[in-house]
């Protein structure tokens, strides 16, 4: 392999350099922060739980990497992996779809539900992955989700669910929306039966998810600079609204306007979530049981 | 009144032509006291066979646009001729009364019920004020609000949805549009007193599902309910707006799709020609549905009523799943 471009040079011109040839690197051992430009080793960035070490730019965590930094070690076990989409309206180009959020996911739908451990407490949890048709919550979505509230109901479990979608499957049609009440009867069950729901926005969490079972949580989450709102902004522009302020639907923009109960950085996600749960009265699972 | 030449849809002006014809013998037959009848009978005759005949033909798209007719009968017109009694009730308690969202007290045949339902406007003026039918925030609290009183006094809600979408200025995401619309979905999942939707005209997305999670959601025939305007929906997946008749069909948005899909209990037939063609008949069909199906849930228990609403959302999409490893 030759030299890269800025071997050799020191400081300020070697970052420069190495920035406008980033892209260039075909082998993946380096990442450009897509907010301060900042080049990344990408080892150190996973190091960091995939934040940037500069301007702290959360990058997007796929569902299986958020699990492993959440649960503990070995106690995570997957619910409804068979579960998959059909294609109900017989919707153009929607099987091509799903074969390639397959592909860029290697998941078989936008969200991997099941049980685990936080801090030795006893969880359900829910985690969506943009990389499949981004989290878009259709049939599977709706169904997984209910199915695993309803078995934490069952076992008495709190749920944890981490949000990233950009709303309800349109390829699904009238059906995708009908899983916003789904899943959010859902959470009144879960209410009723007294048991701790929490969310987590991460970015970004829009229309669908975010007017349905996202906000009903007992706790309200988000990462910093979450993309958080109702209406994206194409629709938004359809409907005339022109002028956004700049942290319009961010994180910080539903903290000031009273949306949710914190911004919780990564590296403090999972000590936070074990607070929380604490005080919700769950108790760490006894082995002796 | 003669037929207006304004708001008639294109596949509309054959009918209008013929109305048109027909107005202008009747001026005639009482300008110079010639007896025509036989003429208008006839005329009247070819006009509702070409009604038939363009009713039976319609695309999906000819629908979103009845669905979206000018002349298309809304909330309160609805609201006039069901009830004998309305009185309006107003405000979500926290920020301001939407009127875009209305609601009150309501006598139905005798029967005491609460109504929530978006209302549009007619001219320029009256779609300001009704902010073209999409509610804020404080329109669904309010609706909620209505919702819960209803609960305490055991009276049925009647939801009415007609609404392109809720409200999505930057007001609205600093109140909360989201979590307005989500609090509905749960705290209407778990109402203890029955719920009956019907979509009049609009089924926009999560500002219509925002009052219509129901024990029986109903559809007037030329109504449209989607997860998406078919134009936005186009722009989105195949970025070009001006698809929006493909997207119309590929959607499936007809009351007659939202059946076939399980999404909605009942179709209530419009008038020949749609719901402005007689705005009585169109409101009569709907107040005869609405008493059928508030006796019937009347005679429920409120566990099993609400069983059965979590059942019959809970049954709503489809997925397959493989037992092979």
């Amino acid at each position: 392999m030759a030299p890269a471009p800025w071997f050799g040079l020191k400081g300020k011109a070697a970052r420069k350099t190495a920035r406008q040839s980033v892209d260039a690197l075909p082998d993946g051992l380096w990442t450009k922060c897509p907010k301060c430009n900042e080049i990344l080793f990408n080892k150190e960035l996973d190091k960091n739980l995939r934040v940037c070490s500069k301007c702290s730019y959360h990058y997007k965590l796929g569902a299986w990497e958020r699990i492993e930094i959440t649960v503990d070690d070995g106690t995570f076990v997957e619910a409804d992996a068979k579960l998959t989409a059909i294609n109900p309206l017989g919707f153009p180009e929607y099987d091509t779809k799903i074969a390639k959020g397959r592909l860029m996911s290697k998941l078989n739908e936008a969200i991997i539900t099941g049980t685990g451990e936080v801090g030795g407490i006893e969880i359900a949890l829910a985690v969506a992955d943009f990389r499949f048709m981004g989290g878009s919550m259709g049939g599977v979505v709706g169904e997984k989700f209910v199915r695993i509230v309803e078995h934490a109901i069952e076992k008495n479990l709190p749920v944890i669910t981490f949000t990233t979608s950009g709303g309800a499957r349109m390829q699904e049609g009238i059906l995708s929306l009908m899983q916003m009440a789904k899943t959010t009867a859902a959470c009144a069950r879960l209410h009723k039966a007294g048991l701790p729901y929490i969310v987590i926005f991460t970015d970004p969490t829009t229309a669908g998810v975010h007017a349905s079972y996202a906000s009903v949580g007992d706790v309200i989450f988000a990462e910093p600079g979450a993309l958080v709102g109702f209406a994206g902004a194409r629709v938004a522009q359809q409907a005339g609204v022109v002028h956004r302020p700049d942290n319009f639907q961010t994180s910080e923009f539903q903290l000031e306007h009273g949306m949710i109960d914190r911004i919780v950085p990564r590296k403090d996600m999972k000590s936070t979530l074990i607070k929380m749960l604490q005080f919700c009265g769950c108790e760490e699972k006894s082995d002796a049981a | 009144m003669p037929p207006s030449e304004w708001n008639v849809l294109d596949f509309e002006k054959p009918i209008a032509d013929l109305d048109t014809q027909i107005a202008e013998i009747r001026r005639l037959t009482m300008e110079r006291g010639e007896d025509r009848s036989d003429d208008i009978i006839a005329l009247e005759q070819d006009r509702d066979r070409l009604l038939q005949e363009i009713f039976s033909n319609l695309k999906t798209w000819d629908r979103v646009l009845l669905a979206r007719h000018p002349k298309r009968p809304y909330t309160l017109d609805y609201v006039r001729i069901m009830f004998d009694d309305y009185t309006e009730l107003s405000g979500d308690r926290l920020f301001a009364d939407d009127h875009a969202m209305i609601g009150g007290i309501a006598t139905l045949e005798g029967r005491q019920v609460m109504f929530v339902g978006q209302q549009k406007g007619r001219d320029l003026k009256d779609r300001q004020y009704r902010n073209f039918g999409s509610a804020k925030p404080e329109g669904y609290r309010k609706a909620l609000r209505l919702m819960k009183l209803a609960e305490k006094f055991k009276r049925p809600v009647i939801c009415l949805v007609d609404t392109p979408a809720a409200d999505c200025s930057v007001g609205s995401e600093e109140r909360g549009i989201s979590e307005a619309i989500a609090r509905n979905l749960m705290e209407m999942s778990t109402l203890e007193t029955p719920v009956i939707c019907v979509v009049l005209g609009e089924g926009g997305s999560g500002g219509a599902l925002g009052i219509a999670v129901a024990d029986r959601v109903l559809m007037l025939e030329h109504a449209v309910y989607s997860v998406i305007p078919p134009e936005s929906c186009a722009a989105i997946l195949w970025r070009d707006p001006t698809k929006q008749k493909e997207m119309a069909e590929a959607l499936k948005i007809t009351s007659t799709d939202a059946l076939k899909l399980g999404v909605i209990d009942d179709i209530i037939p419009e008038p020949p020609g749609g719901a402005h063609r007689n705005v009585d008949l169109a409101a009569r069909n709907v107040k005869n549905a609405l008493i059928k199906h508030i006796d019937e849930l009347a005679k429920l228990k409120t566990t099993k009523l609400l069983d059965e609403r979590y059942k019959k959302f809970r049954g709503m999409g489809v997925y397959q799943e493989s037992t092979e490893e």
